[in-house]
């Protein structure tokens, strides 16, 4: 039977198991829109199109399912570009639909025209332009094929008007043929049989986890391997989630807002085994004192993040799973020596130990004045730990990575490698709505919630019970803290004078507003909040020029950190 | 490890289709990549584009260059022929401001060189000269001096030498 190309797109959803999409109607997809009512998937109107990207990116977080969200021509299409961004710099699997005009008029600068697939080139895994009708069913198998395999990310589809209104024969592939995409997922057995050999050579290794380990599921994997070789783990902000931060073996986060303990841990290490993690400067600091004395073997899916920033000694390109436990097998063949191996990294382990009783994570509690730590905290006391957390960018995001002590994966969606403000609104929500069950708060400053702050109205129309944490400092409290630190208090444009009342704006959406002034009120506004139903925004008035502590200063090694301030 | 900057030439196969061209140029862009030159045009299968891409970086730069290059979706096969044998062309058509006092000269140099002439006009000749980069550049030297008005290079094309092809017998 012959389908539109606006069906054609609605009902290959459906097969590819879509039940959500996130979304804004415009003139380019108000085909898209008229026939959506006739298929069973729910959409989910965003006040802004960026939201809508967010929302799917946070629904593919929490889910490790395929979000998709869709957006008109133009301004609609212009503005998914920094949600993509986002998604792909955090490896997220994802598919836009935006509208585009109609193929006579691409490059007449039509109303409403942006040539989308130009600007998202370099940051989606894969684009496409359709250009006729018999082509879409096959364009859409394959960008969700690619979407979620090998190194997961974003895939656009741009559809003209003209082909969502065209019609065809309506035949889904069952399979798809891409002679240029063939991920490696099986790790090579002779690098394998190295890696093994190495990790027995080791005295003091160290498992750097990043946020490969969450994109492929490694959770249980992951811990067994780190608990047979007794090797202690740092993660990257990607990573944190993915190996249980309470875990005797987890040291936490490490890189510029790391622990003392990471930090001093990888600087010291003579083995470090990255897994799904790609060097990034904010966790390496200068490059040339970063693990120093360490042989590395790099674990990762995608071949481009080995060796692009550090030298590696073993690459193995492969599924992270796959690797480890291949290497996991190759070590108890070699049943003397894994016996053996925790006894000779046993002075290691205290050597680590010690660096954490030296400096544990700390903050000095007030009486008087709210710690934004306090409120983390408590946060983490008052919720069990299917809670899903999401947080914008600065600060607070910093200060929940190192207090919050995140047990599961697919708990933390944070934006680690764009570092997007305003993202974590609009991710909780994507959240709430694959996880109805579950308790989702955003953790965000008063700086980032502004910039999608309209998402209240969908958390209100959608009944979506997210809470909202709001630590305010009246201030862009990262960019402060380094003018304070590094540009002797300018404090250029970071001060937010003007004193949002923050409780009204949630009421004025339809929302519950509760405000926390005092340390002895936190308890109680978290307490509230989370027995109160639909969503509820909670401001925290915090100590305004507290800083994320330990710090590595730009352009120093790890291990040079600043401890306090 | 020694690690220092040298010209490659690598041969991309990817399919021929809409916006690949600005995909592989984006890359090289995007991520501060030299490319000296590039030429592209379909293979024997019409669905597969062959582009040859001179290029120069250091070891690590020509590895990553590689591997972004083979994370294109529409990239087929990446084949860098530096450590190998591989026959090298490059076309140049020139045209040279000719007189009464240069025409045999110029016509000397042609001939040395296996080019041929390709359009006259009272006051010029226009050649056609192929062969590896280092041969081209020694006609443009020779015939500077006399007068080049316009030059026009297509960048090498290369083919790895023997029997084998580079992709099956597609490419």
């Amino acid at each position: 039977m012959k389908r539109t190309g606006s069906q054609i797109l609605l009902e290959s959803l459906l097969l590819e198991g879509v039940d959500t999409v996130f979304g804004y109607p415009g003139g380019t997809v108000i085909n898209i829109y008229n026939d959506l009512p006739d298929y069973p998937i729910k959409h989910i109107l965003t006040r802004h199109e960026q939201a809508a990207v967010h929302a799917a990116d946070g629904y593919a977080r929490a889910s490790g399912k395929v979000g998709v969200a869709i957006a008109t021509s133009g301004p609609g299409a212009t503005n998914t570009v920094t949600g993509i961004a986002t998604a792909y710099m955090d490896s997220i699997p994802m598919v836009v639909i935006t509208g585009q005009v109609p193929t006579p008029l691409i490059g007449n600068d039509a109303f409403q025209e942006a040539d989308i697939v130009g600007m998202t080139r370099s940051i989606t895994k894969h684009n496409y332009l359709v250009k006729d009708v018999k082509d879409l069913a096959r364009i859409i198998k394959q960008a969700f094929y690619i979407a979620r395999t090998g190194r997961p990310g974003p895939v656009l589809i741009d559809l003209p008007k003209d082909v969502q209104i065209a019609s065809t024969k309506f035949v889904y592939p069952d399979s798809v043929e891409l002679r240029g995409y063939k991920p490696t997922y099986s790790g090579n057995v002779r690098q394998v049989e190295k890696a093994a050999k190495m990790i027995l050579a080791a005295r003091r290794p160290v498992l750097y986890v990043g946020g490969g380990a969450t994109a492929s599921d490694a959770g249980q994997n992951l811990i067994q391997f780190a608990e047979l070789i007794q090797t202690p783990v740092v993660t990257t902000l990607m990573g944190m989630a993915a190996f249980p931060t309470a875990h005797p073996l987890s040291l936490g986060m490490l890189g510029m807002h790391g622990t003392y303990y990471a930090n001093m841990a990888v600087t010291n290490s003579d083995l470090l085994i990255a897994i799904g993690a790609r060097f990034d400067d904010r966790v390496t600091g200068r490059i040339a004192a970063f693990a120093p004395k360490a042989k590395i073997i790099h674990i990762d899916i995608d071949p481009t993040s080995i060796k692009k920033n550090v030298r590696v000694d073993l690459p193995i390109v492969g599924e992270l799973s796959d690797v480890i436990e291949k290497i996991g097998t190759k070590l108890r063949e070699n049943h003397d020596q894994i016996e053996a191996f925790p006894e000779l990294t046993a002075p290691w382990r205290s050597q680590v130990a010690a660096w954490r009783a030296q400096y544990p994570m700390s903050y000095k509690f007030s009486n008087t004045v709210i710690k934004p730590q306090y409120v983390i905290e408590k946060i983490r006391k008052l919720t069990d730990e299917s809670a899903i957390i999401a947080t914008e960018v600065g600060q607070h995001q910093m200060w929940t990575a190192q207090f919050f002590n995140f047990s599961n994966p697919r708990t933390f969606l944070t934006s680690g490698g764009l570092g997007t403000m305003g993202f974590g609104l609009p991710a909780a929500l994507g959240a709430q709505v694959a996880c109805p069950d579950r308790q989702v708060i955003d953790i965000s400053g008063d700086g980032s919630f502004q910039m999608n702050s309209q998402e209240l109205a969908t958390l209100v129309q959608f009944k979506l019970p997210v809470k909202i944490a709001i630590l305010n400092n009246n201030f862009l409290g990262m960019v402060r803290q380094w003018q304070e630190l590094f540009f002797d208090h300018r404090y250029s444009q970071t001060p937010l004078e003007l004193p949002i009342d923050f409780v009204k704006l949630a009421e004025a959406y339809g929302a519950t507003g509760l405000r926390a002034t005092r340390p002895d009120e936190v308890e109680d506004v978290i307490r509230k909040a989370l027995a109160t139903p639909g969503p509820v925004l909670m401001e925290f008035k915090i100590d305004r020029e507290e800083n994320v502590m330990p710090m590595v200063p730009a352009g120093a090694a790890i291990d040079e950190m600043v401890l306090a301030s | 490890m020694v690690s220092h900057e040298a010209k490659h030439t690598i041969s991309v196969l990817v399919e021929n289709e809409f916006g690949v061209l600005t995909r592989v140029a984006g890359l090289f862009s995007g991520r501060g990549f030299n490319i000296e030159s590039l030429s592209v045009a379909p293979t024997l299968d019409d669905s597969i584009s062959r582009m040859t891409i001179v290029t120069s970086g250091d070891d690590r730069i020509l590895e990553q260059i590689t591997k972004q290059l083979n994370k294109l979706i529409d990239t087929i096969k990446v084949i860098d022929f530096t450590d190998s044998e591989y026959v090298e062309r490059e076309l140049a058509l020139i045209k040279v401001q000719a007189t009464e006092d240069t025409r045999a000269e110029i016509l000397r140099i042609v001939d040395i060189f296996r080019g041929n002439v390709v359009d006259v006009t009272a006051r010029s000749y226009t050649m056609e000269i192929t062969g590896a980069p280092s041969k081209i550049q020694a006609v443009v030297d020779l015939l500077k001096p006399i007068g080049i008005q316009e030059l026009v290079r297509s960048g090498p094309v290369v083919l790895g030498r023997g029997a084998k092809g580079g992709l099956s017998d597609k490419g």
